[in-house]
């Protein structure tokens, strides 16, 4: 709309005006929860990480000294490392397991693809506390169902106590993780998969291209956008592993499953250390940060 | 040669397709367990050698859940309602819960997502790029600072501590003002030329299109409060607030070898949340794959 005529930019002026109140009179309810309840606590996280903070006093200015006793804290350290390992071994087995999953199921009548897209979600919605609950139960070391069947066919001599033993714990933490984080995954490849151009496979085929070529040279190329937001959703989640840990093994044996989440609740929710709690978060959203961005640049480079 | 590879491939997919049915199975065992795990005796729970399918059916685990806690069923001012089972509370105030967050959370994404899509205003790329950060981080991260709003509020160990905050969080508006993108901006401008006014607008000529929009993430928040346990274990202390899910927590820690009654707890936190699941794949699906369009 271009106005000509002085009468007519006062009327484009009160409409942008117009426009303006409208808008954020429709935005008015979202800010008041989004403000209030979500940016208003990220500025808080920041800034109360410079206090000591407590339950029942006044916060106490220490200016970094959070931060320092952090680099100076081991079990921070550990909690770093067992981060990571869970993030570095879940988000590529996620990634390809989904992936495989997508592109055979892609495959079947819809009837049996949605099925099975079902069945590989189920784990995210019943619920971490239900799921937490019946794997505690099959790695119990009495009554489990992994050592009955690990001794029949002849994996394992005797009995082993899975979440209470420093070298397995980690690993069937991220055991479970893994059952509960390929469902969003597989969803998004099974579509991303049907969005394919078909023609450009077809041309491919008729070119004669196998079918393992025209997946890799053709299909995947396509499919980069999805890989990425896959790779950074499922990073988030895997930093995100909570329940589990809290529910299983606590931290322990001797701090081998503690994480920086489990170590922020530790801090903050049995210690009451706010501020220490909130350095340890501060810490944690930069190196998602950090992750989120170097995945997106490669997967731009790509 | 070309009928050389063909085979070759349909032996491939035959292979994919048995790994693939075989580790569907596995994922389905843990929901099986669950589920027998609740209608077994005792004994056969306690067994080394598991127990497949129970040799007889009983609903002695659901009695002690239901016979362990008890709360009023509600509380008005000094109105109290009658007292029943814990548990029953629990999954009340789960419903509740889900059900409260959703519709608010609808309400509020629908307009604030249809003003992000359609509306030139001052601000919006900076508010845009705010709300997709606040996704990018972890939920978990803000709990410390909120609890301690929370508590300011008064509203701390009250339903309302775990549901604002879900109502904050952007991902409902991020996914309504992705499929509201998709709608043609000359049907608004129709409507304001034919002298509609902006509520107008909105309730009878948008609301109608982004409803698939509205649906999907009607029922993702549905499902995602439903099990947000983080939340409710921080914000919810006295046995009538809690929630299903942190409910069965509580027990466990109190009877943690009792996995008859902790599986009764669990089928009853699951269950109902799998059929709403199953009933509404399709929008939940939609969700999914709406949020990662361009995400």
């Amino acid at each position: 709309m271009k106005p000509r005529t002085s009468a007519g930019r006062l009327t484009s002026r009160s409409l942008v005006l117009h426009e303006n109140v409208a808008a954020y009179l429709f935005l008015l309810p979202f800010l008041i929860f989004f403000v209030g309840f979500v940016l208003y606590p990220m500025f808080m996280c920041v800034y109360t990480s410079f206090f000591d903070a407590t339950m029942g006093r006044e916060d106490i200015f220490i200016a970094f000294a959070n931060y320092k006793e952090l680099f100076n804290d081991e079990v921070f350290w550990i909690a770093l490392k067992n981060t990571l390992v869970i993030v570095l071994v879940s988000v590529p087995v996620t990634c390809a397991f989904s992936l495989w999953v997508a592109s055979v199921i892609s495959k079947m009548p819809i009837a049996a693809t949605s099925v099975f897209r079902c069945i590989f979600y189920l784990p995210v919605v019943t619920g971490s506390v239900a799921v937490t609950m019946v794997w505690k139960w099959m790695f119990n070391n009495y009554y489990g169902i992994f050592n009955y069947l690990g001794q029949n066919m002849g994996l394992i001599d005797k009995p082993i106590n899975w979440l209470g033993d420093t070298r397995y714990a980690l690993g069937c933490i991220i055991l479970i993780l893994l059952t509960t984080s390929v469902g969003q995954p597989i969803v998004l490849y099974v579509s991303a998969l049907d969005n394919v151009d078909k023609s450009l496979v077809e041309a491919a085929e008729v070119d004669g291209a196998t079918p393992f070529q025209a997946f890799w040279k053709v299909k995947w190329p396509q499919m980069m956008p999805t890989t990425l937001y896959i790779l950074v959703i499922t990073t988030i989640n895997s930093f995100q592993c909570f329940a589990l840990i809290q529910l299983l093994t606590s931290g322990g044996p001797k701090n081998s499953t503690m994480t920086i989440m489990y170590y922020i609740y530790y801090n903050a929710f049995k210690l009451y250390r706010y501020g220490y709690g909130n350095a340890m978060g501060v810490i944690l959203a930069i190196i998602i940060a950090i992750l989120s961005a170097v995945q997106f640049r490669l997967g731009r480079e790509k | 040669m070309n009928n050389l590879t063909s085979n070759k491939g349909r032996v491939y997919y035959i292979i994919c397709y048995v790994l693939v049915f075989l580790i569907a199975l596995t994922f389905l065992f843990p929901l099986y367990w669950i589920i027998t795990g609740s209608f077994k005796v005792k004994q056969e729970i306690l067994s080394a050698t598991p127990v497949w399918i129970p040799t007889q059916w009983v609903t002695t685990n659901f009695e002690n859940l239901f016979a362990k806690r008890s709360a009023p069923l509600f509380e008005i001012g000094s109105l109290v309602g009658p007292t029943i089972p814990g548990a029953l509370r629990w999954l009340l105030n789960t419903v509740f819960m889900s059900a409260v967050s959703m519709l608010v959370t609808c309400l509020t994404a629908a307009m604030a997502g249809y003003a992000l899509a359609k509306k030139r205003f001052y601000g919006r790329t900076i508010l845009f790029s705010l709300i997709v950060a606040a996704m990018a981080l972890p939920k978990q991260v803000i709990l410390i600072p909120l609890l301690r709003e929370m508590s300011s509020l008064h509203l701390y160990d009250t339903i309302w501590a775990v549901i604002i905050p879900i109502i904050g969080w952007p991902f409902g508006v991020f996914l309504i003002r992705q499929f509201a993108e998709g709608i043609p901006t000359e049907m608004v401008e129709a409507c304001r030329i034919d002298g509609a006014s902006e509520w107008r607008t909105f309730t009878d000529v948008m609301f109608p299109m982004i409803k698939p929009g509205v649906g999907a993430c009607a029922i993702f928040t549905f499902i995602n409060s439903w099990n947000d346990y983080f939340m409710q274990l921080i914000m919810l202390t006295s046995t009538k607030n809690l929630t299903i899910s942190l409910g069965i927590a509580t027990m466990q820690g109190e009877n943690s070898t009792d996995f008859g009654l902790i599986m009764a707890g669990s089928a009853l936190a699951s269950v109902p949340i799998i059929i709403v699941f199953i009933i509404f794949q399709k929008y939940f699906t939609k969700g999914i794959t709406m949020g990662a369009v361009k995400g």
